[in-house]
């Protein structure tokens, strides 16, 4: 194996690193040099995770890139082993560049303990590339668990009045999952006589018994993480308290690792149980599309509003994955990538406005475009995007979904691209409320329309909607490759 | 030029003239964005002209731009198909949109939001042409919904009034609704074809005639018959038939030039132009074709009856326009597709005309739309009722103005048809002669002839839309500025010619070759054409002629003659007077069943399910027995270090025989 520079390792200690100087700098009535600290360490650590894509080979297939490699706990053969594929490495990228939008989004707003918000976010985003990165089930589950700690705290210390109530449910939701993703690392262990390795996982052969618990019991993790329906009711509440920042992470991030390990873990280390569980999961899935659409519908606080639009995008992540072609794993794929943008970018809006209004009601405002006419361009773009309109990144996760869909059982796509008509509805209902109409009180009388600051998070973030909605190609070049190395593996049975 | 040079100048051009007027227009002020926008789409105007010619010469494009999207075999474009339907298309609407533009300067001159209103002008003329001269189903898409995007923007351009914001959210919504059909249809193509391209498509369409899908247990549908359906309710959508018509006489919430370049000339032909485009696919599914007639001979027909009772001056055009495209959509469930396209270019004309005379007079009045108080203007907008007068012939068909020709066609069409439904068709668009005839007439007589209503200080009923800056008007009406008659102007001229003048090369000369699907009605048609003037001659001895004639007639009695008389069978007529003012009660049962509905169950599934089952029992729930089993575990926890040190020995003996009895295996 070569060795290169760890470029992975790099991404991932770098903003600990910088989270850890953040910390040692923080200090409330100077909070400028933590400030400058933390966005020099995430805009590092976005730079240091682009040769990964510059230098990622298109030609090798499937294969793990970037690779390190070294032992860790030698006694029970764990190893510090990462790595990254077509699957991945856009969302170690998409983490690295989060993390610049919060600390840009952070600057004014976030007052109190400013240096231990940010030291937090940047170590988070650390162990997420981790996470992502981590070819070791051991060294995966650590990332996996000690990502929730800074979580907890964002939500806990920086979040709205119920913020203890959100944050323990986060919590104990997400951990009682993992409990059992433990329990079936070290039952593979077992098998495998004594191996971590992820990939070694995947050539197991198992029985069909073995399988399906092996995924029951990965599914609880990751399910609640994603969230799959019924598994998400923290998602709202954890949203709602939580500060943008926390949000914006929460959203873009950490509901794809859900997904990831549906395609890092349950599919290839368990194909057999997979497939026959399909269906299961595909219900899940559409449930998730239809029934949270028109929850999204009713809500009346505008963060609710776009969690359960996450909830009911996250649903066409894990429709596309399960019908087990390639339009729906390419779909799915790249609607956690634009999701990543969308919802960050909605959450971000909605932030904007919150630090000036103080509101998440949908009934606060009204004809904010009048005022904020360079706001409202801009919401009304991303919730264009959130709707899945051509020519943004929104449209083409749910095509491809829909394409496989398609192949597969015609009603899949019929419940599928209901997304069309509910996913409008709720975005655009909410924009005619907030964003149009006469002035509806003083305070959006009052409203300062965007500054630069937020201009600038908000046209990078119109950037990356637009141009993987006009040019998605590149991603799909990525992703592809793995996706059908993937697939392969995932048709072959392996049940012993 | 080549002709990829030209069709990448006219497509890309307005982009520009949009970007540069919604980006800089704020700064750089209203000239500078009047005069970007326009020289742009005019840039595209000539450019469109150009490609005709070189079409006409028997040239034609089709070349991808850039790879959208590729995959393991396959791959989506986004391209250019410039064919002789591209580029009738790309006439259409560059000129009506050139026109409009230059009109605008006129119409929305008071208007805060101007650079804002080029911008989206412009924006929308790029999707147009990016949809027309798409060269697969994505790219087709594209255009598709940002054509709608466009239209939710400019319905919502005066974002303060609460009914503009109603209506272009439910201009969006509807056709989503529609958009849901065309995206499952496009999912059959990719799924069947294996690729997007028309082309490849068309090529394999025959090898699919007789594949079957099951959808329904036990029912094997036709592949094609269940793509073409799933394309047509996208059409439906878009060309606002029947029973997606409902958003159409909303979108009159916008300001009547695009009322008259999206709402009447262009956008809402997509769905005449898809089909057609789509001819190869239609010819192989009776079935489809058979949905087609019949829903555009409900639409046409019954939307005319609307026409009629309406009062506000722009939506009398609005339902008339319903009414045209189900003319259109009528022709091409005959399988006459070559004769919808020539009805969609003569209509881009004269409705124009219409709507644009409409707008002449609503700024005239300042910002007065109600019928009811206008009368008698003709004196004083002469010009506007010149053109008016113009479109209106075209409009009800009346020889030899473009509109005779092709409705003429239409109907004859119909009357040739094999399609099942042609002869129920046929009966409705005889019916719709007649009342098309009359409100359109009715129009011209109630507002430009007759008592001069505007001067009356009474009569306040608003029952109409009205547009911001309205306010009672008291004087004497003047003729609008040049920028706003000449358009007029220039769009008459091909709502008097063009049908003349292109009949015969459009529908019996080959023009559309092979960019269209030959077919049976389209050869028996041509049997039994012996030139224009023939055909005009002809006309006075048929049946359409005089159920025309008589409409007029019967509106010159009832608005020039007896005005009284309106008034009276009004009141005599009752229910049906009240379900034609309802318009047959959509809207509230929309508003009641779909919005009510889908909220009502929304707020369900959040009380019963989110709040109710998962959090109130399974999470709390779980919480619950937690806490019940940390009580018992409580009880354990002594305190005393032994009762500690005894449990972990137990512990570690236990794990000590497990990890002994697996390692013995």
């Amino acid at each position: 194996m070569s060795q290169g520079f760890p470029i992975l390792s790099l991404v991932t200690w770098l903003p600990i690193a910088f989270g850890v100087a953040v910390l040692a700098l923080a200090s409330d009535r100077n909070p400028a040099p933590a400030r400058w600290t933390a966005l020099a360490g995430s805009i590092l650590g976005f730079v240091a995770g682009i040769p990964l894509w510059t230098g990622f080979s298109l030609a090798a297939g499937g294969a793990m890139q970037f690779e390190e490699l070294a032992p860790w706990i030698p006694l029970f053969n764990v190893n510090y082993h990462l790595g990254v594929d077509g699957i991945s490495m856009p969302l170690i990228l998409l983490n690295s560049f989060m993390t610049v939008l919060v600390v840009i989004a952070h600057w004014e707003v976030v007052t109190e303990k400013v240096g231990q918000y940010l030291a937090a976010f940047l170590i988070m985003s650390g162990l997420i590339n981790g996470t992502f990165a981590a070819l070791d089930a051991i060294l995966f589950y650590v990332f996996f668990e000690a990502m929730l700690i800074p979580m907890f705290l964002i939500i806990g210390v920086w979040g709205g009045p119920n913020r203890v109530y959100a944050a323990v449910k986060f919590f104990l939701y997400t951990l009682l999952g993992s409990l059992l993703m433990l329990a079936a690392f070290i039952y593979l262990y077992h098998q495998t006589n004594g191996s971590f390795e992820i990939l070694d996982y995947h050539k197991l052969p198992l029985t069909m018994t073995a399988q399906v618990l092996v995924f029951l019991a990965m599914f609880m993790s990751f399910a609640v993480k994603v969230p799959m329906w019924p598994v998400h009711t923290w998602l709202p509440d954890a949203h709602v308290e939580a500060p943008t920042g926390g949000s914006v992470i929460l959203a873009a991030i950490t509901l794809k690792i859900g997904a990831y390990g549906f395609l890092r873990f349950n599919m290839p280390i368990a194909p057999d149980a997979s497939h026959a569980l399909a269906g299961f999961m595909i219900t899940l899935s559409l449930v998730a599309v239809v029934y949270i659409g028109l929850v999204a519908l009713v809500q009346s606080d505008m963060k609710k509003l776009i969690a359960y639009s996450s909830i009911s995008h996250m649903g066409f992540v894990t429709l596309g994955f399960f019908l087990f072609n390639a339009e729906g794993v390419l779909g799915g794929l790249i609607q956690m990538v634009s999701h990543g943008f969308i919802s960050a970018a909605m959450f971000l809006c909605v932030g904007v406005l919150y630090d000036r209004v103080h509101s998440r009601q949908i009934s606060a405002y009204g004809g904010v475009a009048n005022t904020m006419p360079v706001f409202a361009a801009f919401f009304v773009l991303f919730a264009m995007a959130n709707s899945g309109l051509p020519a943004t990144s929104g449209f083409v996760g749910e095509f491809f979904v829909i394409m496989g869909a398609v192949k597969v059982n015609f009603w899949y796509a019929f419940l599928a691209a209901t997304t069309l008509i509910f996913g409008a509805a709720y975005t655009l209902w909410m924009v005619k409320r907030v964003v149009y109409g006469e002035v509806a009180n003083p305070d959006v009388a009052a409203l300062k329309d965007v500054n630069g600051r937020e201009l600038a998070f908000l046209a990078l973030l119109a950037a990356c909607v637009l141009a993987m909605g006009i040019y998605p190609k590149p991603f799909a070049d990525v992703m592809n490759p793995t996706i059908l190395e993937l697939l392969q593996h995932v048709t072959a049975s392996k049940l012993r | 030029m080549d002709l990829m040079t030209l069709a990448t100048v006219a497509a890309f051009a307005p982009l520009a003239g949009a970007a540069l007027a919604g980006l800089l227009g704020w700064k750089l002020g209203r000239a500078f964005a009047h005069t970007v926008t326009i020289a742009s789409v005019a840039i595209s105007f000539l450019a469109s002209l150009a490609i005709l010619g070189d079409v006409a010469a028997g040239q034609s494009l089709s070349a991808p731009l850039y790879t959208w999207i590729a995959g393991d075999g396959w791959s989506i474009h986004v391209g250019f198909l410039v064919d002789r339907l591209t580029a009738v298309m790309m006439l259409v609407v560059t000129f009506v949109s050139l026109m409009v533009h230059v009109y605008t300067i006129g119409y929305m001159a008071d208007d805060p939001g101007y650079q804002r209103f080029f911008s989206y002008i412009s924006l929308f003329t790029f999707s147009m042409l990016m949809l027309v001269m798409a060269d697969n189903f994505l790219q087709l898409f594209f255009g598709w919904e940002a054509v709608g995007l466009v239209s939710y923007l400019l319905i919502g351009f005066w974002f303060k009034r609460p009914t503009a914001i109603y209506a272009n959210l439910k201009a969006f919504l509807v056709n989503r609704v529609g958009d849901f059909g065309f995206l499952l249809g496009i999912g059959f193509v990719f799924a069947a074809f294996g690729t997007l391209d028309y082309a490849a498509v068309f090529r394999a369409a025959p090898d699919f005639a007789g594949t079957v899908v099951e959808i329904v247990p036990g029912a094997d549908w036709s592949l094609l018959t269940v793509i073409c359906v799933g394309l047509f309710i996208g059409a439906m959508g878009k060309s606002a038939q029947f029973p997606l018509h409902v958003w159409l006489p909303d979108s009159m919430e916008g300001p009547t030039p695009i009322s008259a370049l999206i709402h009447a000339a262009t956008m809402v032909t997509a769905g005449i132009f898809m089909v057609a485009r789509m001819s190869p696919l239609f010819e192989l599914s009776q079935a489809a074709l058979s949905m087609v007639i019949v829903v555009g001979a409900v639409t046409a027909f019954f939307m005319a009856l609307v026409a009629i009772v309406q009062v506000d001056i722009k939506r009398v055009v609005a339902y008339s326009t319903l009414s045209q495209l189900g003319y259109m959509t009528m022709a091409l469930g005959a399988a006459a597709y070559p004769i919808a396209i020539f009805h969609l270019m003569t209509h881009a004309f004269f409705k124009a005309v219409l709507f644009l005379g409409a707008g002449s007079v609503i700024i005239a009045l300042h910002h007065e739309q109600d019928m009811r108080k206008m009368g008698g203007l003709r004196k004083y907008l002469p010009w506007t009722y010149a053109t008016v007068l113009i479109g209106a012939i075209a409009n009800a068909g009346l020889p030899p103005f473009s509109g005779f020709f092709s409705k003429e066609s239409i109907i004859e069409a119909l009357h040739l048809s094999q399609t099942p439904g042609a002869g129920f068709a046929y009966l409705l668009a005889l019916g719709g002669v007649f009342v098309g005839a009359f409100y359109t007439f009715r129009l011209v007589f109630f507002a430009f002839h007759g008592k001069e209503r505007f001067r009356d200080a009474h009569g306040h009923a608003h029952a109409a839309a009205e547009e911001p800056g309205h306010e009672e008007f008291h004087g004497t009406p003047h003729e609008s500025p040049w920028v706003v008659t000449l358009p007029l102007v220039l769009l008459a001229i091909p709502s008097v010619v063009i049908g003349w003048w292109a009949i015969q090369p459009m529908l019996y000369g080959g023009w559309f070759g092979s960019s269209i699907a030959s077919t049976a009605t389209m050869a028996e048609m041509a049997k039994l054409f012996h030139g224009a003037g023939a055909m005009v001659l002809h006309a006075f001895g048929t049946l359409p002629f005089w159920l025309d004639v008589a409409g007029v007639a019967l509106a010159a009695y009832l608005y020039l003659v007896r005005p009284d008389l309106p008034a009276v069978i009004k009141a005599k007529s009752g229910v049906l007077a009240t379900i034609l003012e309802r318009k047959y009660g959509f809207d509230d049962f929309n508003d009641w069943f779909f919005a009510g509905g889908a909220r009502a169950l929304g707020e369900g599934l959040a009380k019963w399910g989110d709040r109710t089952i998962i959090d109130g029992i399974m999470v709390n729930g779980t919480a619950r027995l937690v806490g019940w089993f940390a009580g018992v575990a409580r009880r354990v926890q002594t305190g005393y270090v032994y009762h500690y040190a005894f449990t972990m020995i137990i512990g570690v003996f236990a794990l000590l025989t497990l990890w002994l009895y697996h390692a013995r295996i």
